[in-house]
């Protein structure tokens, strides 16, 4: 395994009364595609916001590049290079598509080329360039959401459920982008409920249960072990 | 796994209805110009109250712009925000006093420069204010609406106890600068020459900060980050920083707005921003809550239809601006251009 670009040690997490993270160990190894797994509500959103710092890590560590960052606030954590695409998307919707790329690119103007990289990924985005972003479609809107979180150079992407019920022909486009990036030699985080995405472009797994880690290791052995898969999160990923 | 295939969707042509119901808001406005023509009869009296409808509305636009981008971007209701238009008047007006040779001059450039001076200084010192009021009574309550309401009507108070203590407990007079003192003809109409100033300042204002917000990227964030605060910190902006610039400006502008009200009404008290509030209050929430082109709507529509009522009946002017908001509500509950969904 390659040296990690994070790493969370023993991270608690609490939103109001409930404790949501409970002890939460994990790495991303740099350059790689590291697939967040679990059944609904075990945690894995809450892990992207907390490293994100959307919500407020109680205790543990989150290192970033070797650094501390659990007391960095959410803008100099994606200063540092963290890209985050919301299971919500975040898309503004009063914006144009092409205001929304424009406020991806947070450290200067859109580089021509990434966005000429960004359109060929992305064709749609072309068309709806001038659209207000809120009429675009569920997919549409995806695409914009991750288009926007690469519009600039970022080292880790944290993209929480991207092809969440959309068509497989977008997933693809989706996919492709993704592999892409990695290609670039980014590193990314990514939650999936799709078996054959996870399968397609994860190098490793880690898997959630009840707020804490329950397994990790290669995405390949976990695909490959139906058995294992049943163990983890409660039936076989080729059912879903 | 295959691309997705290349689409080549066609874009549905928008019917009339919708179109019209878009565009309503900024109909309303000749709408209303019409309606008040044909409602007062004789030309040159419509004529003298539009004008002055439009110099009331873009003062109180002025007043409320920031108002209402402090409420869009941070969710912060602050009732404190008249003790800066009192404020800003009562600067504005000590410098034209000071200046009072070139106030009484005849010149042109001589009176402008004065009023300029009066502009910059309330300017500097309600955004100064603004700074101060934004870290020490509005940063501890961010969240807490109620908590928001009760701080900020203190610390209200305490502005204009401190204006009486600077000032005096005594309203002041002040005269208007020579050459803006009387009207000018037209088409037998006659329309006050510092109406058409507060016009022309209002409707620059308006422009250029339709231009900061459209076309800058601080403008970009700001409109995003009244509508995804979270998202636009994610994406690696300090949105902090842009609501102390956006409450400073705002406090600025209502500086602004005090020094014109000031020299409009001709005379200064320090519970002048506070009554005004109630306007600027009305002119948000029909504009719909973070949009500066809805409060500028609003701001117009309220000035516009105040003049025309108080001309056609006069009993009724008070309660005609309670009456457009209720009306506009009905009509679309988050008001005209909502830019957040109030809660």
């Amino acid at each position: 395994m390659s040296d990690p670009i994070l790493t969370l040690k023993n991270v608690y997490t609490d939103i109001a009364q409930y404790h949501i993270l409970q002890g939460v160990d994990l790495e991303v190894p740099r350059g790689e595609v590291t697939m967040l797994l679990g059944r609904n509500g075990v945690g894995k959103t809450t892990t992207l916001k907390t490293i994100m710092g959307q919500w407020t890590a109680k205790s543990g560590e989150i290192l970033y590049n070797g650094q501390e960052m659990k007391r960095l606030p959410v803008s100099a954590r994606a200063r540092a290079g963290i890209g985050f695409v919301p299971e919500d998307m975040g898309i503004f919707s009063d914006l144009t598509v092409e205001e929304n790329m424009l406020l991806g690119a947070s450290s200067g103007p859109l580089d021509p080329k990434r966005k000429e990289w960004l359109l060929g990924a992305f064709p749609a985005l072309g068309t709806f360039w001038n659209s207000e972003a809120g009429n675009l479609s569920g997919g549409q809107k995806q695409m914009l959401s991750i288009a926007r979180a690469m519009a600039e150079d970022r080292e880790l992407y944290l993209i929480d459920e991207p092809t969440k019920g959309l068509a497989p022909a977008i997933i693809a486009t989706m996919a492709n982008a993704l592999r892409e990036l990695k290609a670039q030699g980014r590193s990314i985080l990514l939650v999936e409920q799709n078996f054959s995405v996870a399968r397609a472009l994860g190098d490793s797994a880690v898997v959630m249960d009840d707020g804490s880690v329950i397994w990790t290791g290669a995405m390949a052995e976990l695909a490959e072990n139906k058995d294992l898969q049943e163990n983890l999160m409660g039936l076989s990923m080729e059912a879903h | 796994m295959s691309a997705a295939p290349d689409h080549r969707p066609t874009f549905a042509d928008v019917s009339l209805a919708e179109r019209l119901d878009k565009a309503m808001p900024f109909l309303l406005i000749p709408i209303l110009v019409v309606l008040g023509f044909f409602a007062i009869g004789a030309p040159s009296s419509w004529l003298t109250l539009t004008v002055s409808g439009l110099a009331m509305g873009m003062m109180i636009f002025i007043m409320a712009s920031g108002l209402t981008l402090v409420f869009g971007l941070m969710d912060v209701i602050n009732f404190g925000h008249g003790a800066f238009v009192s404020v800003g008047a009562f600067v504005g007006v000590s410098v034209l006093i000071a200046f009072g040779d070139w106030t009484g001059a005849t010149s042109l450039l001589l009176n402008m420069s004065a009023v300029f001076l009066a502009v910059v200084a309330a300017m500097t010192v309600t955004g100064a204010l603004g700074w101060v009021f934004e870290r020490v009574i509005v940063k501890p309550v961010y969240g807490a609406h109620l908590k928001q309401i009760l701080v900020t009507v203190g610390g209200l108070i305490v502005i204009e106890q401190l204006i009486h203590v600077i000032w005096g407990p005594d309203e002041i007079f002040i005269n208007r600068p020579e050459m803006l003192k009387g009207a000018i003809t037209f088409a037998g109409a006659a329309m006050e020459k510092y109406r058409l100033l507060a016009v022309g300042v209002g409707a620059v204002l308006f422009i250029v900060m339709r231009m900061i917000l459209r076309r800058t990227k601080i403008g970009l964030i700001v409109r995003a980050g009244v509508e995804n605060g979270p998202m636009v910190e994610a994406l690696g902006y300090r949105l902090r920083m842009v609501f102390v610039g956006v409450f400073i400006a705002g406090s600025a502008l209502a500086g602004l707005g005090g020094v014109m009200w000031g020299l409009y009404q001709e005379v200064i008290t320090a519970g002048m921003g506070e009554r005004m509030m109630v306007l600027v209050f009305i002119v948000a929430i029909i504009g719909g809550l973070g949009s500066v082109e809805g409060a500028f709507i609003g701001a117009l529509l309220v000035g516009l239809l105040q003049n025309y009522v108080a001309f056609l009946e006069p009993k009724l002017a008070l309660v005609s601006n309670i009456a457009l908001m209720t009306a506009i509500l009905m009509w679309r509950p988050q008001g005209m251009l909502p830019v957040v969904k109030a809660k």
